[in-house]
């Protein structure tokens, strides 16, 4: 049995990143060849118990750095820069179908990271640690100013970067679920974005009037981008995920007003009752309904609600229309939705009509429908409420761990190198190097 | 609104503790462009202390204030830090300042901009800036004001369960109780106590060797501190205390120190004020030390005599072996942990006497500056080395 050893040294740099960079995880001044365990543990803002954790063996110098050296075991193993991060899961005995998403992007996330004698698998709240750091995880780098919108009737936050400016604009729209969801538009803004995270089905409006919101809402939020003093009006995209994905691909295709110099359509369809109103639209999937199917877990799979693939025209918001470059983000395990096959269908329709040049399709093996910031924990299900849907069920998303979380990794990455290209014009972005 | 798009500037790590480099980087600029890029900070005293190098893009439209070299400015050639440690009060300031952080809980804020041109660079509006945070204190560090058995200072523990190596840090004349350097050697690992031994009030009653064993064993005897594991690291007066304690006290046995900027051997008396008892009576016997020792000087060390014969006294009472030196050409006094802005001379008030004097302390900035960089690395690896290292695989010493 090891006697404790004294004077384990952690660090963890950088002690203060952004949610998407990398960090290093070093263990220096242990007994060389001793068996240690590094876990992470964070409590989120509902008081859940998130850890990870990593089996590792001390080299001959009594190091351990997590970004060259394999875990042997644990919630992720092999070399895993930021495996304490992103197989971040519920500690055992927590309620079923945890989803880890920070409402306040104000404050960062706090990830105590620990590491402890011997291969630890369980009861690491009863051990006491060779050495622990904390480690602060950022949505908003410093400079970052938040903006609550309600002009217009919007209930939205603008993220402004730092810097006189002007900004591309980039309207940001979360599924189903509605709410303000604020943290990927402050991530964006975080690199040169001016980031609107509208909330188009729990608007303030909807909430006080039963009513849902239409075009028009979208346009306004748009306009607003567009006259602020510190957005460049002809450079705005927009990114939408799920539900948002079919926002997006009708506001670019039938708007009158948005003029889009670039949309990113992440784990969603092009699906829709064409020029159908966002209740319409909703209305659509909902009469489907009867398609959902059930694992033996009893987690609900929406996929097929939306299959098979139309061939009638009506049904399907006309991409062949596009007149901007679009990227999609297709998880090829997603339960929710049929994001596969309708990249598949996306990539038909605009070879026919000609606008093929403007189409990229991110396409992954294993990935499930919550594709993320990188190094955020993978749920493959949770419990889950629409707007239409007044319980909540348990949702299948998909995707298994690693594949799931690489993938976020590499989408992300790529987004980012989309959106620069198209809204800054640059070539070769180096500045993502870190990442 | 149809302007266009500007330059991206970007600096990573956007938040970083004062010892850790940054990359300053600047995309999408037309290729061959000049441009200035400018750190602009404003002090606890609301003084502006402004960097700048002039740049130009390359056919990429790039600058990477790391890869390339800088023309000219406040500093000049690759350097990667130079918008930190070349920092001036801006033109019109006040005479003779000095830029210290005082409360070391909030990060220092750094403004980088990237300005059009290179002359006349700060009549026109920056075409992109992003702001930098410096943090004395990594996350979970904790402060705690001490005031124990009539010891006053500020310790700072690092994050985890301990126990911790630990270190008493005392500066010298001239400042009040700066923080700044235990947060940062709490951030790497080291508990940490910045004693404040320099106040009216200790003077008066007549500082006594008492009062530093004291201090010493409040540290030794802390519940999160490896009892056999600390060590002492004073600069300047500090660094003479330190001496004094290691080789005369009888109580206390540091593991090892650091001393920086110090002059041990000046006869006592003749820059030492009436009311430093505790140094009057000594003689700076070196022979007495039996701990590893790392002295840190600068050569162009305008307020204490530069140290020459240090190897020599050591050699006579047989604690050579004991002894690493750093003597850097062309730095002085004020050796700061990195990136800090140089000064070769600031406002100081004499303790006795009250008197406000600008102190020549010595060194060009560039020399000085890398420095407090090499220093301060080097001070890190010798207390690793010596607080860290485990006994088991210890080399014999």
């Amino acid at each position: 049995m090891d006697r404790k050893q004294c004077c384990v040294k952690l660090s963890v740099q950088p002690s203060r990143g952004l949610m998407d960079e990398k960090f290093i995880v070093l263990v220096q001044n242990a007994l060389p060849g001793s068996q240690l365990t590094i876990r992470a543990l964070h409590q989120c803002e509902d008081g859940h118990s998130w850890e990870a954790f990593g089996h590792y063996t001390a080299d001959t110098t009594g190091t351990i750095n997590v970004s060259e050296d394999p875990s042997i075991r644990g919630t992720y193993s092999g070399v895993e820069q930021m495996g304490l991060l992103w197989s971040l899961r519920p500690i055992p005995g927590s309620k079923p179908g945890l989803r880890m998403r920070k409402k306040n992007i104000q404050t960062p996330m706090e990830v105590t990271i620990s590491v402890y004698q011997g291969h630890q698998t369980e009861g690491f709240a009863d051990l006491v640690p060779l050495s622990g750091v904390v480690v602060e995880r950022w949505y908003m780098a410093p400079g970052v100013r938040r903006i609550p919108v309600t002009e217009g009737g919007l209930t939205a936050t603008l993220f402004l970067p730092s810097g006189p400016g002007p900004f591309p604009g980039l309207l940001d729209l979360w599924g189903g679920g509605g709410q303000l969801v604020e943290y990927r538009a402050a991530l964006l803004a975080s690199h040169g974005f001016a980031s609107m995270a509208i909330d188009y089905l729990t608007s303030k409006f909807t909430m006080e009037t039963g009513k849902m919101v239409d075009n028009q809402y979208f346009e306004t939020a748009y306009r607003v981008l567009q006259q602020h003093p510190q957005v460049c009006g002809s450079k705005i995209a927009m990114i939408g995920l799920s539900f948002g994905t079919s926002m997006t691909l009708k506001m670019a295709i039938y708007s009158e007003v948005i003029k889009l110099s670039a949309a990113v359509c992440i784990s969603g369809s092009h699906v829709q009752p064409v020029e159908g109103s966002v209740e319409e639209i909703m209305g659509f999937f909902q009469k489907n309904a009867g398609k959902t199917r059930f694992n033996e877990k009893n987690e609900a799979i929406w996929r097929d609600l939306l299959l098979p693939i139309p061939t009638d025209p009506s049904l399907k918001a006309d991409v062949g229309r596009l007149q901007c470059p679009l990227l999609l983000v297709v998880g090829e395990d997603d339960q929710n939705w049929p994001a596969q096959e309708s990249a598949l269908d996306i990539k038909e329709m605009m070879a026919r009509a000609g606008n093929s040049h403007l189409l990229t399709v991110l396409s992954y093996p294993n990935a499930g429908h919550l594709i993320e910031p990188p190094y955020t924990p993978h749920a493959r299900s949770s419990t889950f409420k629409t707007v239409e849907i007044q319980e909540k069920v348990m949702c299948l998303w998909g995707g298994q761990t690693v594949e799931h979380s690489r993938a976020q990794e590499d989408a992300w990455k790529k987004i980012l190198v989309f959106l620069r290209e198209n809204l800054y014009g640059g070539r070769n972005p180096t500045s993502f190097s870190h990442l | 609104m149809t302007q266009a798009v500007p330059p991206i500037l970007s600096v990573t790590p956007s938040r970083a503790l004062v010892d850790e480099k940054f990359q300053v980087l600047v995309e999408n600029l037309p290729p061959g462009c000049p441009v200035t890029l400018r750190s602009l900070h404003r002090s606890e005293d609301e003084d502006d202390w402004e960097a700048y190098g002039h740049y130009v893009s390359d056919h990429r439209g790039v600058v990477s204030v790391s890869e390339d070299l800088s023309f000219g400015g406040m500093y000049t050639g690759k350097e990667p830090m130079g918008l930190l440690w070349s920092m001036r009060p801006v033109p019109g300031s006040r005479k003779g300042l000095r830029l210290r952080k005082i409360n070391v809980c909030t990060p220092m804020l750094v403004n980088i901009s990237v300005h059009s041109g290179h002359e006349g660079f700060r009549d026109r509006t920056p075409l992109a800036s992003a702001l930098a945070e410096r943090w004395y204190m990594a996350p979970g560090v904790k402060r705690i004001d001490i005031n124990k058995q009539g010891v006053q200072g500020t310790l700072f523990i690092p994050p985890g369960p301990g126990p911790f190596p630990a270190l008493l840090d005392m500066w010298g004349g001239g400042a009040g109780l700066l923080e700044y350097r235990s947060a940062l050697l709490a951030s790497r690992g080291y508990v940490s106590f910045s004693l404040d031994y320099l106040r009216s009030e200790h003077l008066s009653a007549d500082v006594e060797f008492k009062y530093f064993e004291t201090a010493f064993n409040i540290i030794r005897n802390h519940p999160q501190v490896i009892p056999d594991r600390v060590g002492i690291l004073g600069s300047s007066l500090g660094s003479m205390v330190a001496f004094n304690l290691t080789a005369y006290s009888t109580i206390i046995k540091p593991r090892c120190i650091v001393c920086i900027s110090s002059n041990h051997y000046h006869p006592p008396g003749t820059t030492l004020k009436a009311g430093f008892k505790i140094l009057s009576n000594r003689t700076n016997d070196l022979s007495k030390i039996n701990c590893p020792m790392l002295l840190v000087n600068g050569c162009d060390d305008q307020n204490w005599p530069t140290v020459e014969t240090v190897a020599r006294l050591l050699r006579e009472g047989g604690k050579e072996h004991l002894l690493s030196r750093l003597a850097y050409p062309g730095a002085g006094h004020l050796i700061e942990p990195p990136f800090s802005p140089h000064f070769r001379a600031t406002k100081f008030i004499i303790l006795n006497s009250k008197e406000k004097v600008i102190l020549l302390w010595g060194g060009h900035t560039k020399p000085h500056s890398d420095a407090q960089e090499d220093s301060w690395r080097k001070i890190l690896s010798f207390l690793q080395l010596h607080l860290y290292h485990s006994p088991s695989v210890k080399a014999n010493l």
